[in-house]
């Protein structure tokens, strides 16, 4: 697959641009080694990151010393797994141990966790380089980034744009070459819409596939991490090293494995024949850019020339995804980030002796929290509050099974359900102010968030100059079904080339 | 003024009711693996789960589950096919998350009850449902108040965060008229003892694994119930009872005097026994609860349940059926048993293998009468059947008198030893050295030269006061009958 051959040694530039397959297939075949890849990548974050600011924490040291461990490994004859070698950003919600964990937000700054996240075990476990902690909306609240305590990060694309959210600066580092694999999670669509406004492929897992032991909790019943790359088959090789059973997650799914690099080997083929498309009539129309609707209406000729058979399907209640989902998650959050009170680690502000635990309590959370995560607690306890509790959590529930009963009834007539992954491409940084027009940008990616069920975001062409996704939506437990399609889609449409950042 | 407790029964009716929080015996923490050990060094047995670390997960015990329900099926609930865990929101230090892994509308054990017996009246206390929930840590305010206002720095220890708790909550209990205090203590014994018997806790009052909140009201016969208040922290059987009676004394000289009754929690006073107000229910916190997102609901199936139903060991009310029939007593001596508290001590020491009228002896003599003097129950002394039936024992073999025996039940109240140290510490033994007897008595008789004459001339009931006269000498450790052949045969008397 590999057009780039690396047998008389290749410079960095071309060592950047290579998939993750092709990186772990070189050094396996001993073309280049994994600390020659490391440092490929840590030059380029030297390069770009300046201007991306995709990186909250560079482990340089942690990168390299993982790299030589693979080389190693296999100058000892071992046999390497599918990605070992291969860096990879990792999103500053999921836990690593001894490394800076701050979830985007000022309260946590400095924390470095005593353990690792499941997901972090997993990727340690199979030979991944981990490049450091990429940027996000704070506790991964937000759509663009800009959330983040610590500053936005910038579209490669464009720098002036944000780079979706709340995984913006994994899919950021993607799309600027400083690492080929991202991790990110996805709560209403934070993996997906970051994917699809930086031009790259993101993956929401079934809910309960991948563990959520070691993410730091935004809203418990929707979280779910994924993989991130630029071409279909990478991020499916990262998926099937996330995936699986974990004793410490009660609501991990026992017993399940997936072949999703099989499914997007196979899906490459690009023959959909048989393959029955729902396009969602909910998802598109006002709203949508003009530039997106047209690349996806591109997307569903692309679809029907490989031989799917296209159909209209109507999800009526996909129309309460959004006031649903802005009861259910700020309602979880409001507990979830309960925990951090000064007492135990993390920021503590006010405790000269003057202040009485209640008011530390009180200071550090106000001086720790930005606005967004304020309002979202604000706005989930009052939800939960008693007398009030039935009308918006409760009722927010009822829509939440509405929601999955559509999926049900779409699904007895289609194989997948496909939409644009957003209804606005990247926009400016600092552009929108109104937090309901930024919650918007969710509009398509809610409603399989709230059914926890599967989908992938693949590009599907530029409208003025920015990327734009496809998303493809399955039946939860058809992970694989998200990987043949959208690979599928990638063979006709070819690998959406990245333009190298520019200041 | 306070009235008297008959003034009060002559104008109101009380209804009173317990929820009772158990620590469960499991070896690890409700949600992590854990130690559920006590007394360990502060923060030893911690982890990121019990310590709330950020992206830690609760994952529930299955063996605190499975005790749940033999808790429930004990208690004659029904068992939920399906339920949930809930959170219960509020900010406090000593619990890590601030929030609590508790039950709320979905109780694991519901609608269920047992049969109490208080002076020969059987009572039914319906069990309005059983729950699991997880302990906070604990926090200690260093100052002089011992209280978080004004302390000077507090410490946590989250040894305790997340050890299993479980919640029986009785339905109100109306119908005990002046009994009510009694047939509450009736039945928190009874309780305790089904848990015991459960294996399911240790169930120690005194190292809070069994605690209590009263709740009590008074109504005129024929009205509505009145509003209750909760007396909370209330952690002893005799307690239990002190509560509810000096509530229903309370209420009633506000009552009478046309006060309203505060909904509230009030807090008990083990020294003087009245209870205090503590924060008003009326501006009470809203918890927020919800469904834990965080884990899946439980959901036993028919066929572990009835397992766990067959598996159920031999319940404490049908035991003491059973001891009671094998112990031949007459009705009268089981109620005098009954009153003094130690019919099941009783049932259980002949288990053990003593004698039922020795058992019943020892149980309703002088432990009954050491109880009294501490104000606890028998079943609250630090001394076990398997402590008095080894006593017994011992006195039957000729190695202690029946006073060596009282001083090795001391001594078991003392220290909470096994009797055998307790006499091995102690060095009581009776004194079988003819030579050292003989000796006494000799003396005993030079000292006593009348009653020695006395007996000479016949009087022999007067040796007893030689006997004791020896037994004096030699602390007790001597068999009093052959002190007695000894002393007679000194005398020259026949026996």
């Amino acid at each position: 697959m590999s057009d780039s051959s690396l047998a008389n040694g290749g410079s960095g530039t071309d060592l950047v641009r290579l998939t993750a397959a092709d990186t772990a297939a070189s050094i396996r075949r001993g073309d280049v080694t994994a600390v020659e890849v490391a440092q490929a990548h840590l030059a380029q974050i030297a390069k770009v990151d300046p201007l991306v600011k995709a990186f909250l924490h560079i482990d340089a040291d942690g990168a390299l010393e993982a790299a030589a461990s693979v080389d190693e490994a296999r100058a000892a004859g071992e046999a390497l797994g599918p990605l070992a070698g291969v860096p990879l950003a990792m999103k500053d919600v999921v836990v690593t141990k001894g490394l800076p964990t701050t979830s985007g937000s000022k309260i946590l700054e400095g924390w470095r966790p005593p353990y690792d996240a499941t997901i972090t075990t997993r990727i340690k476990d199979a030979g991944i380089v981990m490049l450091g902690k990429t940027n996000m909306d704070e506790f991964a609240m937000g759509s663009s980034t800009e959330n983040s305590a610590y500053g936005p990060t910038h579209n490669p694309w464009d720098l002036t744009k944000i780079p979706g959210g709340s995984s913006g600066g994994s899919s950021a580092a993607v799309a600027a070459f400083e690492a080929p694999l991202a991790i990110g999670t996805d709560t209403g669509g934070s993996i997906r819409q970051p994917a699809a406004v930086t031009g790259i492929v993101g993956f929401k897992p079934t809910y309960g596939a991948v563990s959520r032991y070691g993410l730091i909790a935004f809203s418990s019943s929707l979280d779910q991490a994924g993989p991130f790359a630029r071409t279909v088959e990478d991020t499916a090789l990262l998926y099937d090293v996330l995936h699986g059973h974990d004793p410490c997650d009660s609501t991990s799914i026992a017993g399940l494995s997936f072949d999703a690099t099989g499914a997007a080997r196979a899906g490459a083929a690009g023959d959909l024949t048989g393959v029955r498309v729902g396009v969602v009539r909910e998802l598109g129309g006002e709203g949508y850019q003009a530039g997106v609707t047209a690349s996806f209406d591109d997307a569903v000729a692309t679809l029907k020339g490989l031989g799917a058979e296209i159909v209209e399907v109507s999800c009526p209640n996909f129309e309460y995804a959004l006031a649903a989902y802005y009861l259910i998650a700020p309602s979880e959050c409001s507990s979830n980030l309960a925990r951090f009170d000064a007492v135990r680690y993390g920021l503590r502000v006010g405790d000269d002796g003057s202040n009485s635990l209640e008011e530390v309590m009180s200071l550090t959370r106000a001086a720790g929290f930005g606005p967004e995560v304020k309002r979202r607690i604000m706005i989930g306890t009052y939800a939960l509050s008693s007398g009030y509790y039935e009308a918006y959590y409760g009722q927010a529930q009822k829509v939440r099974t509405l929601i999955v009963r559509d999926f049900q009834a779409a699904f007895e007539k289609v194989d997948v359900l496909i939409s644009p992954a957003t209804p606005v491409v990247a926009f400016g940084i600092g552009e929108v102010v109104d937090p309901i027009t930024m919650y918007r940008n969710d509009l398509c990616t809610l409603p399989a968030s709230l059914a926890g069920t599967p989908a992938i975001s693949v590009p599907c062409g530029l409208s003025d100059g920015l990327p734009v996704g496809l998303q493809i939506m399955a039946p939860a437990l058809a992970d694989e079904r998200c990987f043949g399609i959208a690979a599928a889609f990638e063979r006709a449409t070819g690998i959406l080339q990245i333009p190298a950042v520019t200041a | 003024m306070s009235l008297s407790y008959e003034d009060v029964l002559a104008k109101y009716e009380p209804v009173w009711g317990l929820e009772t929080h158990v620590e469960l015996g499991t070896v690890s923490k409700m949600f992590c693996g854990c130690s559920t050990e006590f007394g360990a060094e502060p923060n030893t047995h911690t982890c990121p789960v019990c310590l709330g670390l950020p992206g830690a997960l609760p994952v529930v015990n299955e063996v605190a589950i499975e005790s749940t329900i033999k808790i429930g099926l004990a208690l004659n609930c029904s068992i939920a096919s399906w339920c949930r865990f809930a959170r219960k929101n509020y900010f406090y230090p000593d619990m890590p998350k601030n929030y609590q892994i508790s039950q709320y509308d979905e109780p694991l054990c519901f609608d269920g009850y047992i049969d109490v017996e208080v002076e020969g009246q059987t009572y039914r206390v319906g069990i309005e449902r059983v729950h699991m929930e997880e302990d906070t840590g604990k926090n200690t305010h260093v100052g002089t108040s011992g209280r978080i206002h004004g302390a000077e720095y507090s410490l946590v220890d989250f040894n305790r965060a997340g050890i299993p708790l479980i919640e029986i909550v009785t339905k109100p209990v109306p119908g005990c008229g002046a009994l009510a205090p009694e047939v509450a203590k009736a039945y928190t014994a009874a309780l305790r003892d089904i848990l015991r018997a459960l294996g399911v806790s240790d169930v120690r009052m005194e190292q809070g694994s069994l605690r209590c909140d009263v709740n009590t009201s008074l109504n005129v016969p024929g009205a509505e119930w009145g509003t209750r208040t909760e007396t909370k922290n209330v952690n002893s059987l005799r307690s239990v009872e002190r509560a509810v009676r000096s509530e229903m004394i309370r209420q009633a000289g506000l009552l009478d005097a046309g006060t309203r009754i505060k909904q509230e929690t009030r807090h008990f006073s083990e020294t003087t026994g009245d209870t205090r107000p503590g924060r008003s229910k009326e501006e009470a916190t809203d918890y927020r609860y919800f469904p834990e997102p965080d884990l899946v609901p439980v959901a036993p199936d028919a066929e572990w349940i009835e397992r766990l139903r067959a598996g159920l060991p031999e319940l404490p009310a049908a035991r003491r059926t059973r001891i009671i029939a094998s112990l031949g007593l007459t009705n009268d001596e089981i109620q005098q048993m009954a009153n003094a508290g130690v019919v099941d001590l009783v049932g259980e020491t002949v288990e053990l293998g003593a004698p039922a009228a020795e058992a019943r002896n020892w149980w309703q003599g002088y432990v009954a009468q050491k109880a009294n003097e501490r104000e606890v129950d028998a079943a609250e002394l630090p001394i076990t059947p398997a402590h008095i039936a080894r006593v017994i024992a011992l006195v039957a073999d000729g190695s202690l008198s029946t006073a060596l025996g009282r001083q090795a039940v001391d001594g078991v109240l003392e220290t909470g030893n096994d009797v055998d140290v307790v006499v091995a510490e102690k060095g009581l033994k009776v004194v079988s050295d003819t030579g050292a007897l003989q000796a006494a008595a000799d003396e005993a008789i030079a000292a006593n030269p009348d009653v020695a004459q006395k007996v000479r001339d016949g009087k022999v009931a007067a040796v007893g006061a030689l006997v004791g006269s020896v037994m004096k000498a030699t602390r007790g450790q001597a068999d009093a009958a052959a002190v007695r052949a000894i002393l007679l045969e000194r005398l020259g008397v026949p026996e």
